[in-house]
C-alpha cells in the first residue's frame, strides 16, 4: 500500500474468485437496488438503475462469466465505472480492497482458451490471495452489447 | 493581459456578428423570395436592403474588404431597385438571389478566414453594376437622384427630422444624425421647439420634444442622406428629404429613424429654415397610428439586431445555458413527483395546506417548464424556407413544372428538433420533385396541369407536430417497389402485402429507390436514412400514396426532447409510460368484445372496429400481470400512422408529467421503448414506443403475442 507508483485496482469477490478493475474507471460503489429491466436482454444485462439522474445500466458479472445469474440482496454491490464515455454499473458480491500493483507483479494469464481470455489482464498475487485483473474496455464494450443481440437472436 | 482580453472582445464581436449575418441572409433571403413570387410589398424590398446594409456595416468595421465591396454593389442595385429607378423583372430578382447567396460565400470566406478568387461572384457583380448604370463600383449611392444635379456633383436638400417622443429612451441621440449629415457636406441647422411645453412642470425628462430643420449641401445622393436615419427608422415620426429649390418632393419610402432628441441634447440653432408644412399636428406616436408602411418599419427595425430599435426585446444567450435551465427544469419535474408520492400517506383533509401547497407547486413547474420550452421553440419558418430554392433549383434541373405551397410556417418547435429536421425534409422535397411529380407532357397526357404541385405544411397536433410534404404526382409504383423489395430480399416472393405496407416499403434498409428511378435522389442515401434521422428525435415518418393521384409524406415529431404528458400503467410488478398523446381511451373488455382470430390473433370489437389486442405482459415477458383481457384494462393507441391497438395492462396509475431520459446514451436503444424516464420513487420506467408495439403485434399476429423478436 506503501508504494505510489504503479497501478491501483479496487478488488472484488464474485463467489470465492477476487478480481480487480483498475481504480480510475470507478465513479461510485453502491448497494444493490432494484433494477428496472429490459425486454430480451441477456441474462447478463439485469437492466437499467437511476443514477442522480442519469439511466445507467447494470451488468451481473457473475452471468457474464458463468451464465447464472446473482441472486441480489441489498448486501450486493453495483460498482459504477466509466468505459468508453459510458456510465455502467457492474453487480458484483462485495468489494475487498484497494490494492496498489507494481508493472512487475503483475503475471500474465495462462493461455488458455483464448476467446476466454481477452478481457483479463494479468495476475497478481498478494498475501496469499489470487487477483484477476480485468480489463474494461474489452469486458464491456462491443462485447456485451453484442452478446446481448446475439442472445435476443437465439431467445427468439 | 489587456491585449489579451482585447483580442478576446474582438473575437466575441465576430462571433456575434457572424451570427447576426446568418439571420440577416435568411431574412433577406425569405424576403427576395417573395419578391420573385411577385410580392410588390416595398418592404420587402426595404428590409434586403437593410439586411445587406447590417453585414456591409459590420464588415466595415472589421475590415472584411472583399465583403464591403461586393455587400456595396448589392447595396447599391437594391436601393436602385427599392427607390423604384429599377423595375422588378423576374431576371432581376433571379440575379438578386444568386447576389444573396455570393454575398453568402463572402460572409464564409470571412467567417473562415479566406480568400475567394478576386472574380469571385464578378458576373453577377456586372449585371448589377450594369442595372444601377454605373460602370465603377464606388459612388454608390450617391449617382442617382432623379433631381440631383448630376453634373455639378452638389445638391442642396432640404432636411426635416421629427423624432418621436420615446426616442431618447432607446439610447439613440439626434446628435449623432447631426453630426453624421455634417460629415456628408455644408449643413445649416435650425431647431424646432414648437412641441415643446409651455410649462416647465409639464415636461418629462426622457421625452424627445426637439425636431430638426436642416438645410444641408452634399455631393452624395439623397439616398445617403436618408441613410444616416436607416437605423433609427423606428423611432421617428418624421424624415423627409427634398431636394432644395422647388424640385418636387419626392415622398420617400423609407422614412428613416431618428435618434432621441435630449432636452439636453444641443438644439445648434443656425440659420432658421422654416418648412410650414405638417408639424403642427403631429401626433405623440406618429409611427403608431396613420402610416402603416411606417409601422411596418418600425417593428422591422426592432427585428434587427443592432438596429437600435425603440424596444430592443431579446437578448442572445448561448444554447448551453439554456439547456442547463431545461435539465433542471426536469429535475424539478421529478422532485414534484416524488413529494406528491410522498404525500399520498397523509390524507387531503388533515394535510390542507399541505396539499394545496403541492397543487400550487405543480401549476407553477408546469407553467415553467413550458415557459423554459418556449425559449428554445422556433418557428419552422427557419427550416421552409430552404424549401423555394430547393424546388426551383431542382425543377429547372429536372424540367418539370412546379409550385410549391407552404402552410403553418409559424408553428413553433424546439429548435434541436428543427435542427435535426432539416435533411430529412429537404430529402423528401427532393424524392417528391424526382420520383413524385411527372413530367409537364405526362400530366397533360393524364388530364393534370402541367403544373405539379408541393404542399409542404407544419401544424401542431395532441402535442406532436406534424410535417407534411404532399405532392399531386404520380403516387408510389406499387408493382415495382414490391419487384424491388423482392429482388432486394426485402420481402419473401409471395407473401402477401397490404398496400400500405408495400408504401411503407420505401423506407426499408436497403431499398434504395435510386436505381428505380432518375439520377437526382440517387446520391447513395436512401428514405432508410430519412426515417432513421427522424426515429433518433422520437418522430415517425410514413407515407400516405394514390397511385396516379399523390403521395403525402407525413413526419411527426415530439415538440421537445425534454419533458412529456405520459399516462403511467401498471404491468405485473412493473410500470411503464405511455405517451398521454398517444392514448385514445381505455376499457375494460366485456367477454363478447374479444376474439381470437386464429392467424390474426386476439382482437377487441369496439363500436363495430376491430383492434389488434397486444399484452404488454408477454411482450415485455413480465410475471404476475393480469392475462385474461376482461380481467384488466385495454389501453386503446393511437399510432402516427392512425392505426389503432390495444394495450392490455393490469390497471391505469395516473398520469404525470415525465422527464425523458435516453437509454442509448449510456447503453443501447431498445426495441418497443422510445426511452426512460424517473418516477417519484427514483425507480427507472420504460417510456414505450407505440408505434413499434404496434409493429410487433403486426408481426406477432400469428400466435398469440410472443415475445419482441430480435431483428
Amino acid at each position: 500500500m506503501a508504494t505510489t507508483s504503479g497501478r491501483q485496482f479496487i478488488t472484488f469477490t464474485i463467489g470465492a474468485e477476487e478480481y480487480g478493475f483498475d481504480v480510475m474507471a470507478i465513479r461510485e460503489i453502491k448497494g444493490w437496488t432494484t433494477v428496472t429491466e429490459l425486454p430480451e436482454m441477456p441474462a447478463s444485462m439485469r437492466g437499467v438503475i437511476n443514477l442522480r439522474g442519469v439511466i445507467v445500466p447494470v451488468f451481473d458479472l457473475r452471468a457474464r462469466f458463468s451464465g447464472l445469474q446473482t441472486e441480489p440482496t441489498p448486501r450486493h454491490v453495483v460498482v459504477v465505472m466509466a468505459v468508453q464515455g459510458r456510465l455502467l454499473g457492474i453487480l458484483v458480491d462485495a468489494v475487498v480492497d484497494i490494492l496498489s500493483v507494481q508493472p512487475d507483479e503483475i503475471r500474465p494469464v495462462p493461455a488458455l482458451d483464448q476467446s476466454q481470455n481477452h478481457y483479463l489482464q494479468g495476475i497478481v498475487i498478494t498475501a496469499g490471495r489470487m487477483v484477476t485483473l480485468l480489463e474494461l474496455d474489452d469486458l464491456f464494450d462491443s462485447h456485451s452489447l453484442a452478446a446481448a443481440h446475439s442472445v435476443g437472436a437465439t431467445a427468439a | 493581459m489587456t491585449e489579451e482580453s482585447s483580442t478576446n472582445d474582438l473575437s466575441r464581436f465576430k462571433t456575434t456578428y457572424f451570427e447576426e449575418c446568418a439571420e440577416l441572409l435568411i431574412t433577406a433571403e425569405e424576403c427576395l423570395l417573395r419578391l420573385q413570387n411577385g410580392s410588390d410589398d416595398p418592404e420587402d424590398c426595404n428590409a434586403v436592403f437593410r439586411c445587406v446594409h447590417s453585414i456591409k456595416g459590420g464588415a466595415g468595421a472589421f475590415a472584411f474588404s472583399d465583403l464591403v465591396r461586393f455587400a456595396h454593389v448589392f447595396e447599391t442595385a437594391l436601393d436602385a431597385l427599392r427607390s423604384g429607378r429599377v423595375g422588378l423583372t423576374p431576371a432581376l430578382a433571379e440575379v438578386l438571389v444568386r447576389g444573396n447567396d455570393i454575398l453568402g460565400d463572402f460572409v464564409r470566406a470571412a467567417q473562415e478566414g479566406v480568400v475567394l478568387p478576386p472574380d469571385h461572384g464578378e458576373r453577377v457583380t456586372q449585371v448589377l453594376n450594369t442595372l444601377t448604370g454605373q460602370g465603377g463600383q464606388d459612388s454608390g449611392a450617391a449617382a442617382s437622384t432623379p433631381s440631383a444635379p448630376v453634373a455639378a456633383g452638389e445638391a442642396c436638400f432640404l432636411v426635416r427630422f421629427i423624432p418621436t417622443a420615446e426616442m431618447l429612451r432607446t439610447g439613440n441621440d439626434p446628435l449623432m444624425m447631426v453630426r453624421e449629415l455634417a460629415g456628408l457636406g455644408a449643413l445649416e441647422t435650425s431647431a424646432d421647439l414648437t412641441r415643446l411645453p409651455a410649462r416647465l412642470e409639464d415636461l418629462a425628462a426622457q421625452d424627445a420634444y426637439l425636431s430638426w430643420n436642416f438645410r444641408m449641401t452634399t455631393d452624395q445622393g439623397r439616398q445617403a442622406v436618408l441613410d444616416v436615419f436607416e437605423f433609427v427608422a423606428g423611432d421617428c415620426a418624421e424624415v423627409s428629404v427634398e431636394p432644395d429649390g422647388g424640385a418636387e418632393a419626392e415622398k420617400p419610402e423609407a422614412p428613416a429613424a431618428a435618434p432621441a432628441a435630449t432636452p439636453a441634447a444641443p438644439p445648434a440653432p443656425a440659420a432658421l429654415h422654416p418648412e410650414p408644412s405638417e408639424h403642427p399636428d403631429h401626433p405623440d406616436h406618429p409611427a403608431e397610428e396613420g402610416h402603416p408602411a411606417e409601422a411596418g418599419l418600425r417593428m422591422r427595425a426592432e427585428d434587427k439586431p443592432g438596429s437600435g430599435g425603440v424596444h430592443t426585446a431579446s437578448i442572445r444567450v448561448e444554447l448551453d445555458k439554456v439547456d442547463r435551465l431545461v435539465n433542471m427544469v426536469g429535475e424539478l419535474v421529478i422532485t414534484q413527483a416524488m413529494l406528491g408520492q410522498q404525500t399520498n400517506r397523509f390524507s387531503a383533509e388533515s394535510h390542507p395546506e399541505l396539499f394545496m401547497g403541492l397543487q400550487e407547486l405543480s401549476h407553477h413547474t408546469r407553467e415553467l417548464q413550458e415557459s423554459v420550452m418556449a425559449i428554445r421553440a422556433q418557428p419552422i419558418k427557419t427550416l421552409f424556407s430552404r424549401a423555394p430554392r430547393i424546388v426551383r433549383d431542382l425543377s429547372s434541373r429536372l424540367g418539370k413544372q412546379v409550385r410549391l405551397v407552404m402552410s403553418g410556417e409559424g408553428t413553433e418547435v424546439d429548435k434541436t428538433v428543427i435542427e435535426q429536421l432539416s435533411d430529412p425534409m429537404v430529402h423528401l422535397i427532393r424524392n417528391s420533385l424526382d420520383h413524385g411529380l411527372e413530367s409537364p407532357e405526362q400530366r397533360a397526357a393524364r388530364g393534370k396541369p402541367p403544373e405539379g404541385t408541393i404542399h409542404l405544411s407544419a401544424e401542431h397536433r395532441s402535442g406532436r407536430v406534424i410535417i407534411q410534404i404532399e405532392d399531386d404526382g404520380q403516387g408510389i409504383d406499387r408493382r415495382r417497389v414490391l419487384e424491388k423489395a423482392i429482388e432486394k430480399g426485402l420481402v419473401e416472393r409471395g407473401q402477401s402485402l397490404s398496400d400500405e405496407q408495400i408504401d411503407q416499403l420505401i423506407f426499408a434498409p436497403g431499398f434504395s429507390t435510386a436505381a428505380v428511378v432518375s439520377d437526382v435522389s440517387g446520391r447513395g442515401v436512401g428514405l432508410d436514412v430519412v426515417r432513421k434521422n427522424i426515429q433518433d428525435v422520437g418522430g415517425r415518418v410514413s407515407v400516405q400514396s394514390q397511385p396516379g393521384v399523390g403521395a403525402r409524406f407525413i413526419m411527426s415529431l415530439p415538440l421537445t426532447l425534454a419533458v412529456m404528458d405520459g399516462m403511467l400503467v401498471a404491468v405485473g410488478g412493473e410500470r411503464y409510460v405511455l405517451p398521454l398523446t398517444n392514448i385514445v381511451e381505455s376499457i375494460r373488455p366485456k367477454p363478447e368484445q374479444t376474439h381470437a382470430l386464429v392467424n390474426v390473433g386476439n382482437m377487441l370489437t369496439l363500436r363495430g372496429e376491430y383492434i389488434r389486442l397486444v399484452a404488454l405482459h408477454s411482450l415485455f415477458n413480465v410475471e404476475g400481470a393480469v392475462t385474461d383481457p376482461t380481467k384488466g384494462l385495454v389501453v386503446v393507441v393511437e399510432t402516427e400512422g392512425g392505426d389503432r391497438v390495444g394495450l392490455l395492462v393490469d390497471e391505469l396509475l395516473g398520469q404525470q408529467q415525465v422527464v425523458i431520459k435516453s437509454l442509448e446514451s449510456n447503453f443501447r436503444p431498445v426495441r418497443g421503448v422510445s426511452a426512460a424516464t424517473i418516477l417519484g420513487d427514483g425507480r427507472v420506467a420504460l417510456i414505450l414506443d407505440v408505434g413499434a408495439l404496434k409493429a410487433e403485434g403486426d408481426r406477432d399476429g400469428g400466435g398469440g403475442n410472443a415475445p419482441l423478436a430480435a431483428e
